[in-house]
């Protein structure tokens, strides 16, 4: 049985990626581009932690913990250039 | 591994693929950028709490104790997802990216963009919250 | 005493983030051994020597016991919040009503108004979108409004800011 959900909700977060990438694609604002892509990380991570419950191996959580950080740090980055147009103050 | 434990780990890995797709829907979906805001921040983090809370019992059935590392990532993304939905608003008020025509006291937005306290809402008339805004 | 006091404020000037600090990096490596709980020490030391000056005066949390009673509740409406969310996302359209409601907040301190706009964003229905410089209003976007503002207003007076304003005694 969690052999076929894995794989269920693998099928589910590909989608999720997919519309994700369209709202980056079409995004009429820029801001709308930044929300998909932090969106597209968060998507990202959790279908590494599947990768992980389908292959039997706690070795994926460093990566899915890394992302999630980078994914932050680059949000909150492009948001601060748009605000001030200065990525340092 | 018994029966009930895959039950459980399998209706969270569920719940949490329903929620993360709903947010991802929301996204494609929604009509403003403010409107869509909303479904990624909220459906998408809950979402990942889900497959985070599976993937943590998972764990635990194979390897006999709790990693405590995915708490942390569920704890790290609950912090940090409030913190960016609040910039990206912050950037879309400063842009003053378009709204949706039923959003209601639009006003609010250039008192909000420029971080004065709002103009107080007594049922003063149009135009004279319209030359006010102005000013700001 | 006073002078064992002082050298202990000089040497770890943020007691309680250098036990957090020990306790995440021993969950980071999911590990209780000595020799990561001495490197783990040792981190916790000097991370928050080299981060003093960093610091912002904060109010103290007042009450613990009332920050995790906080806690739960907040976890129960986030659970509530996507539900309601989601059928909003999924059902049709012109249903949802948006706007921006200005709240007013009686905390001082950036940590209090920090978590209670975390916890704004987080729960039904609202994102906090900006606080004014003067600290006294919280500007708020709604998904759903109801007929009368004044009702998400008073809800998040109610059910946050008195909790929070409790755990900080402010």
């Amino acid at each position: 049985m969690l052999d076929y959900t894995v794989m269920l909700v693998a099928v589910m977060l590909c989608i999720s990626l997919v519309l994700n990438l369209w709202r980056l694609i079409i995004g009429p604002h820029i801001v709308d581009r930044i929300l998909a892509l932090d969106t597209m990380y968060i998507n990202s991570i959790a279908l590494i932690l599947l990768y992980g419950i389908f292959n039997q191996t706690p070795l994926y959580f460093e990566a899915a913990l890394l992302i999630a950080m980078l994914g932050f740090v680059s949000s909150v980055a492009f948001g601060k250039y748009l605000l001030r147009g200065d990525i340092i103050e | 591994m018994s029966f009930l434990m895959e039950l459980i780990i399998s209706l969270l890995l569920l719940s949490g693929g329903i929620f993360v797709l709903v947010g991802s829907i929301g996204l494609l979906r929604l009509q403003d950028f403010y409107v869509r805001l909303h479904a990624p921040t909220k459906a998408t983090t809950l979402g990942l709490g889900g497959v985070l809370g599976a993937s943590i019992l998972y764990m635990y059935h194979l390897q006999g104790y709790v990693s405590i590392n995915e708490l942390l990532i569920t704890l790290f993304l609950v912090i940090t997802a409030p913190v960016t939905a609040h910039i990206l608003a912050k950037v879309a008020m400063h842009h003053r990216v378009k709204l949706m025509e039923r959003t209601r006291n639009p006003e609010l937005v250039e008192t909000s963009r420029a971080q004065l306290p709002p103009t107080p809402i007594d049922n003063s008339s149009d135009d004279k919250k319209a030359g006010t805004n102005r000013e700001v | 005493m006073s002078l064992f006091g002082k050298v202990f404020s000089r040497v770890i000037p943020m007691p309680l983030h250098s036990i957090t600090l020990v306790i995440v990096w021993l969950m980071l490596n999911s590990t209780t051994s000595l020799g990561h709980i001495l490197l783990g020490s040792v981190l916790a030391i000097i991370i928050p020597l080299l981060c003093a000056p960093l610091r912002l005066p904060q109010p103290k949390v007042k009450r613990p016991l009332k920050l995790i009673n906080y806690a739960l509740i907040v976890l129960k409406d986030i659970v509530v919040a996507n539900i309601e969310v989601a059928l909003l996302v999924i059902g049709p359209m012109d249903k949802i009503n948006p706007g921006f409601v200005a709240v007013p907040i009686e905390l001082t301190g950036t940590l209090p108004v920090t978590l209670l706009a975390s916890t704004v964003t987080m729960t039904p229905g609202t994102v906090s979108a900006d606080i004014s410089k003067d600290q006294k209003w919280l500007y708020v976007h709604v998904l759903n409004m109801p007929e009368q503002e004044q009702e998400v207003i008073d809800f998040i007076k109610q059910r946050y800011e008195s909790r929070v304003k409790e755990i900080f005694g402010c």
